[in-house]
């Protein structure tokens, strides 16, 4: 028994110290890292991102995120030092990582994603030394001199491309959208995409789902195949998904039915496996890489304003992909979709951003 | 026709996981171990199932894969039937576990924390009217026979009944009660195991974290809705997978939110439960832990 109480006691004291050890090494790196970061300050700028559910490798929306950073990188060289975080499953952390990353001395923080948006707005004004890059987030208020810059991308813009391009190719009149968490950004993407079918073929036939509505809808492959796979089966011979890593399983249901994916915000045919490549007709680049590039370059170079920034078609923010794989698929209707790209960017054409406008852009195409 | 015939095969292939782990559990129970982990198990088997196949094929990846299932089966066994630590607490930290593992182990192996490369699954077999099908869902529905012959026929099943039923009157007789405590849950392990790798190399050809989306949980509630049955399990799996895939195929109107399409599996699921007003009979000592008394 007295053996036992020993024991007992001993266990209780160690771990008592680790408790303690664990505060004093909480203690300690803050200090530390500040007198490194006033040594290095004048020369390394710290840039850290964090990214959103589905995390690199999904091939899509975060890999372009972090083909932005990793450019910035190579460009800068030993000017930059970067870091990247990935939040939990469920992202219940990504506040967390943002204060984090800014408690580490960062000096340029992105958030990969319009969940950011409380998370950033939040923490930034914590932090008002730290500079924020907010990803397809929207916060409001924001001018020159805040802190938070908002990144955002005219989705609707691209889909109209890739939807046109649906449409000149499609040989049934049905063309599918699978939309990864139903929200308005995705919504966008939806929108955009229909009335650039519509706009080429008012008769065509577009069936639409979404995978669900919470952010788990973005990394669930095996609905993204089922949903894909229904569209094939009932008619539609070219779908297009909007759902980061769920789109994968379009992408496998594609190349098992021998019909068409279209890929969206990274260019998804390079990152396809071999023989999934010939049935991947496109993909809309939602060109991320470019908006955390050129952020960056902005901070290096002293240029880094607040407020909002909009990638379009007319900045080459956002595009289809043309690549050694498609090229002989669609270099029948590269002309006709770039006539379209000039009538948007001039204006000629307004592509709806959701359903209400695309409403109203029917009764357009109708007169 | 088409729609029909899509829509059996659709549901069947989102029957198989819940029923593979459906099964597993079944074997757990009847041994009179309750094993809230297997949803951990499916997710090392999905990961592992990859990792096997990306660098070793397929065959390797469903080997590796249900070792991993097994190998947190045992770590299961150990403390519940062993140790007789609480069932339900050792099964939540072992999704934990698998949860965390997973990820870390991706991140070593794939160098990205959330997904693996491509991989490679089995080839795919011809059936009559549903065309090319994974092997594996061939083999989770020869399982349900062969898993009511076991649990009625033979020496091993009986044996394995009577030590969730009665744990004290087969030691009495002789039955050594933690070896066949120990089969059932590595058995359940094995088969979760099983599961997730169907996900990953059959389903999607791809390893993506949190893609076994709670199937480990509803594979529970389907044996237990199976009223601790293979058959009933097959029964109950199907009406999930079923519910699903028609849930896919609903579309979206003014008359009918999206959300509510959503909706769709579960409450299909509440309907036949309040409706079915049957006994459920669990093992009778399902979840207690057997202590030998020493006099």
């Amino acid at each position: 028994m007295k053996l036992k109480k020993l024991i007992a006691l001993i266990v209780a004291v160690s771990m008592l110290l680790f408790v303690f050890a664990g505060c004093a090494k909480k203690e300690m790196p803050p200090s530390e890292g500040t007198t490194q970061q006033q040594a290095e300050k004048p020369k390394k700028v710290k840039v850290g991102l964090v990214f959103d559910v589905g995390g690199r490798g999904d091939l899509s929306f975060n890999d372009s995120a972090y083909a932005g950073l990793e450019r910035a990188e190579k460009e800068f060289g030993d000017r930059i030092e970067v870091k990247y975080l990935e939040p939990s499953a469920g992202g219940e952390n990504r506040e967390q990582l943002l204060r984090l990353l800014a408690e580490d001395g960062y000096d340029l923080i992105f958030g990969v994603g319009f969940m950011f948006t409380d998370h950033i707005r939040k923490v930034a004004q914590e932090f008002p030394d730290t500079k924020f890059g907010l990803i397809d987030g929207y916060i409001e208020d924001l001018n020159e001199n805040s802190n938070v810059v908002c990144l955002q991308f005219k989705e609707e813009e691209g889909s109209f491309l890739v939807g046109s391009a649906a449409a000149l190719k499609s040989k049934t009149g049905k063309i599918g959208f699978v939309g990864g968490m139903k929200i308005p950004l995705i919504e966008k993407f939806e929108a955009g995409y229909m009335a650039g079918a519509k706009y080429i073929n008012p008769d065509i036939e577009i069936i639409s789902d979404y995978i669900g509505t919470t952010g788990d809808a973005f990394k669930d492959p095996v609905k993204g195949k089922e949903l894909a796979l229904k569209q094939f089966k009932s008619g539609a011979d070219i779908v297009y998904h909007a759902s980061g890593a769920s789109g994968i399983g379009v992408i496998e249901a594609a190349a098992a039915q021998k019909k068409f994916a279209i890929g969206v915000d990274s260019d998804q045919s390079l990152t396809a496996k071999e023989d999934q490549r010939p049935y991947i007709l496109t993909s809309m680049l939602k060109r991320v890489d470019v908006a955390v590039y050129s952020t960056i370059k902005d901070f290096i170079e002293g240029n880094y304003k607040g407020g909002y920034k909009v990638f379009g078609l007319a900045e080459d923010g956002v595009g289809y992909a043309v690549n050694q794989y498609n090229k002989d698929l669609i270099s029948d209707i590269i002309p006709k979709l770039d006539e379209i790209k000039e009538k948007i960017v001039k204006g000629e054409i307004k592509v709806p951003a959701d359903k209400s406008e695309y409403e109203e852009f029917l009764k357009g195409l109708k007169k | 026709m088409d729609f029909i015939v899509e829509l059996i095969a659709s549901s069947l292939r989102m029957t198989v996981p819940i029923l593979l782990t459906g099964i597993g559990a079944v074997y757990t129970e009847r041994a009179g171990v309750v094993n809230i982990g297997l949803e951990g198990m499916m997710i090392v088997g999905s990961f592992w199932g990859a990792l096997g196949s990306f660098y070793f094929g397929p065959y390797v990846g469903f080997l590796m894969g249900m070792s991993a299932g097994m190998a947190l089966a045992l770590i299961h066994a150990v403390a519940s039937v062993t140790f007789r630590v609480n069932q339900i607490v050792s099964g939540v930290a072992l999704n934990i576990l698998a949860f965390g593992s997973s990820r870390f182990l991706s991140q070593v192996f794939f160098k990205m924390a959330t997904t693996s490369p491509h991989v490679k699954g089995l080839r795919p077999v011809k059936i009559p009217v549903l065309g090319d099908t994974s092997p594996i869902i061939v083999l989770a529905f020869i399982l349900v026979p062969f898993t009511a012959f076991i649990l009625e026929k033979t020496v091993f099943g009986l044996r394995l009944k009577s030590v969730g039923e009665n744990p004290l009157a087969a030691d009495t007789l002789g039955v050594n009660v933690f070896k066949f405590k120990y089969a059932g849950v590595l058995l359940s392990g094995l088969l979760a195991g099983l599961a997730g790798t169907y996900l990953s190399l059959e389903h999607t050809g791809m390893y993506v974290e949190g893609m076994t989306q709670g199937k480990g949980f509803i594979a529970l509630a389907a044996m237990i809705f199976g009223n601790w049955t293979p058959y009933g399990t097959m029964w109950a799996s199907l009406l999930f997978g079923f519910a699903e895939s028609l849930s896919f195929r609903v579309v979206e109107s003014n008359v009918i939110p999206y959300q509510f399409i959503k909706m769709i599996p579960y409450l299909l699921t509440l309907a036949v439960l309040a409706g079915v007003v049957r006994k459920s009979t669990p093992p009778a000592a399902d979840g207690i832990p057997y202590e030998r008394e020493m006099h």
